[in-house]
């Protein structure tokens, strides 16, 4: 014991640091702040630790080469012993750290802690947020199977759209005039060199300030926060009341930390590595690509903006949602730091988080998609054939050979593309049916050029039986006063 | 030697020295900068396009919609399976060809080709293309890219090498070509 005492005393008399050290550990934080609400975080930073050691415990493997990086995934897949595991940490690590960099942010929101005077500690933490969300997407990338070659495709896209410059963006961020061995190499350097040195340099100045300038005290409604005096009551709230944060808060953080790598790790055992899906050989059409989780309500924000809104709105859109993230605390930079007291402020996370939630619930849906397959592998419904005449059930053929399927479903099966057609008989007659078929229109394209005069009169044969059999079918005016007397369903 | 001298001696020295880093940086950024932009400046030289054969007529019946592969132009030897690019031949009556690129004009993703409806649809966001290319619903803003083509020694041959998106000047022109047609 005194051994270890002497030579920790040797290395402090030439480092100098043992002093600054435990009175940075043993600094004063308010005595609300020892609080399960204080642990987000320390938990990030936990996260951003492991996900460092797995990085490079997966790039002593890796081959960041577009003819290779499939492969070698395989291999750290099946060939190395616990490769899955340590992919499968990377990966889970990966996730919990933007959500729980969400969830951090959220909580500094709610409790005012970006107000006077951390505004700086607000904008750094901005940018943590960027660039976390940078390492998620340049991640993906790297894990280059089908998903990551189709989503720089939509990267590329995006990008293209910038005017002036899109097209030379586009080649910049491909680094040639393809997605190929240039692309993944310069993602590697993002995701391996560049964005971690940003995100070590940010976390550095953020932890600096919550150092310096001190947590954020628990917000009481009614504690106004004032500019003129707000460092004269901190500076009560820590020196005279306040209590020392090692050991007293810092155990809460600690034992969070470690339920969370228990949690990452548990994952990582239970649900196994990400991929990598198909190879990245883009010849392989059959391929539906799909982001990661964290960007799929972006997937399906994309699949419902209106044509002539999506180029201003993907490129204004994330610039206004930064430029107010960091305005904010130039706009609310005083006053109630309770989310007691500030409504709007709860019901703008309630608003996001819902619409973030609807949207990544639908993205794992995707209503919008066609059903690729559903004409050849989803027959229709026995009770939609029984006691049809044959013009009748040649029309259900049409239907399902025309692939009217892929888009519209039939007693829940199918694509849901276009409306359900369960019960169309009854909001559109036989000229509606015959007019849409032919003409398409409301976002279905027109079947005109491709059904012959006979498939269509089939088709719409068998879309005149789609109703409930209690219900009769839509009638034009004119059909009811002609038959008035013999209108009955065919 | 006056100390005052002295200081402002040291303070001209390090100011030269500041001058000195300047200069030499600014050396240095210039082929940083052209480095970087490698990629874009290559393209604005030489093109990144090229003529390229997608084979025999024959694998092209009058009338039909097949899909074709070809190697991209430019490849590096690492690039594996990332320099093999499908595109959609559609021989429209036996002399005239459009050839689609596999990308949606909306996102990129790789459209698909339904023979029984003539129609195109892509897995992405739900977009789909009549036949000739033209947008018929969804997301898309235009039609489908379409490659200039030739016919050489009864080979079909593109002008391809660049991955189409919507910004493109070349996709743009050809978006008109199509709307004209």
């Amino acid at each position: 014991m005194r051994l270890i005492q002497k030579i920790g005393e040797w290395f402090d008399l030439r480092l100098q640091l043992g002093e600054s050290i435990r009175e940075t550990a043993a600094h004063p934080v308010p005595r609300d702040t020892a609080s399960w609400f204080y642990v987000f975080g320390s938990a990030a930073l936990t996260c951003f630790m492991l996900q460092i050691v797995t990085g490079i415990l997966l790039a002593l493997i890796y081959v960041p080469s577009a003819g290779e990086a499939w492969n070698s995934l395989q291999t750290l897949n099946h060939g190395v012993s616990l490769g899955w595991f340590i992919r499968a940490l990377h990966g889970w690590g990966s996730n919990f750290m933007v959500a729980i960099v969400l969830i951090h942010m959220v909580q500094v929101f709610l409790f005012g802690a970006y107000k006077f005077p951390r505004e700086l500690t607000w904008i750094v933490g901005v940018f943590l947020l960027l660039v976390t969300l940078g390492m998620a997407f340049t991640g993906q990338v790297l894990r280059f199977d089908q998903d990551a070659y189709w989503g720089l495709g939509i990267g590329a896209s995006i990008a293209s759209r910038v005017p002036v410059i899109g097209p030379w963006a586009v080649n910049l961020m491909l680094g040639g005039p393809i997605i190929a061995g240039a692309t993944l190499s310069r993602f590697f350097a993002l995701h391996v060199f560049v964005i971690p040195g940003l995100l070590i340099g940010f976390v550095g100045v953020h932890l600096l300030m919550v150092l310096k300038l001190g947590i954020n005290e628990w917000p009481m409604p009614g504690r106004i926060v004032r500019r003129a005096t707000y460092m004269q009551e901190y500076h009560e709230l820590t020196h005279k009341q306040g209590i020392p944060f090692v050991p007293q808060a810092v155990w809460k953080d600690i034992f969070f930390s470690g339920f969370i790598l228990l949690a990452i790790a548990v994952c990582a055992v239970h649900f196994g590595p990400f991929g990598p899906s198909g190879q990245p050989d883009p010849t392989i059409i059959q391929t539906a690509p799909r982001p990661d989780f964290f960007f799929l309500w972006l997937y399906a924000l994309l699949s419902f903006l209106p044509p002539s809104a999506e180029t201003p709105i993907l490129l204004i859109g994330p610039v206004i949602g930064i430029i107010v993230l960091l305005a904010l605390p130039f706009v609310a930079g005083e006053g109630e730091k309770s989310w007691r007291r500030r409504p709007i402020a709860v019901l703008t996370i309630l608003l996001v988080a819902v619409g973030l939630g609807t949207l990544t619930h639908l993205a794992e849906h995707t209503p919008w998609s066609p059903v690729m397959d559903a004409w050849s592998s989803q027959p229709i419904p026995p009770e939609f054939l029984h006691g049809r005449t044959a013009l009748e059930r040649h029309g259900a053929l049409v239907f399902q050979a025309k692939q009217c399927h892929n888009c519209h479903s039939l007693d829940g099966k199918g694509g849901q593309r276009g409306p359900e057609l369960d019960g169309v008989a009854l909001s559109l007659t036989e000229d509606q049916l015959i007019r849409q078929v032919i003409q398409g229109g409301g976002n279905m394209p027109a079947y005109g050029k491709n059904l012959s005069p006979a498939e269509t009169t089939a088709l719409v044969a068998f879309l005149e039986t789609l109703h409930p059999a209690n219900q009769k079918p839509a009638r034009n005016a004119s059909q009811m006063a002609l038959g008035a007397n013999e209108a009955s369903p065919r | 030697m006056s100390t005052e001298n002295g200081i402002s001696r040291r303070a001209a020295l390090m100011k030269l020295g500041l001058l000195l880093n300047g200069i030499v940086g600014i050396f240095l950024a210039v082929p940083i900068v052209r480095y970087l932009l490698s990629p874009v400046t290559r393209e604005k030289k030489t093109g990144y396009e090229s003529w390229l054969s997608l084979g025999g007529l024959e694998q092209f019946p009058a009338g039909q919609t097949r899909l074709a592969t070809y190697k991209n132009p430019v490849v590096n030897a690492w690039d594996g399976e990332t320099g093999d690019i499908a595109c959609w031949v559609r021989n429209v009556d036996g002399q005239k060809f459009q050839v689609f690129a596999i990308n949606c004009a909306h996102l990129g993703c790789p459209v698909r080709w339904f023979a029984q409806s003539n129609l195109f649809m892509c897995p992405c966001h739900g977009g789909a293309y009549y036949q000739d290319g033209s947008r018929a619903s969804g997301p898309p803003e235009r039609g489908l890219f379409q490659y200039g083509y030739k016919i050489e020694d009864g080979k079909l041959l593109i002008k391809a090498g660049e991955m189409p998106t919507p910004g493109q000047p070349v996709a743009k022109k050809a978006a008109e070509r199509t709307t004209c047609a």
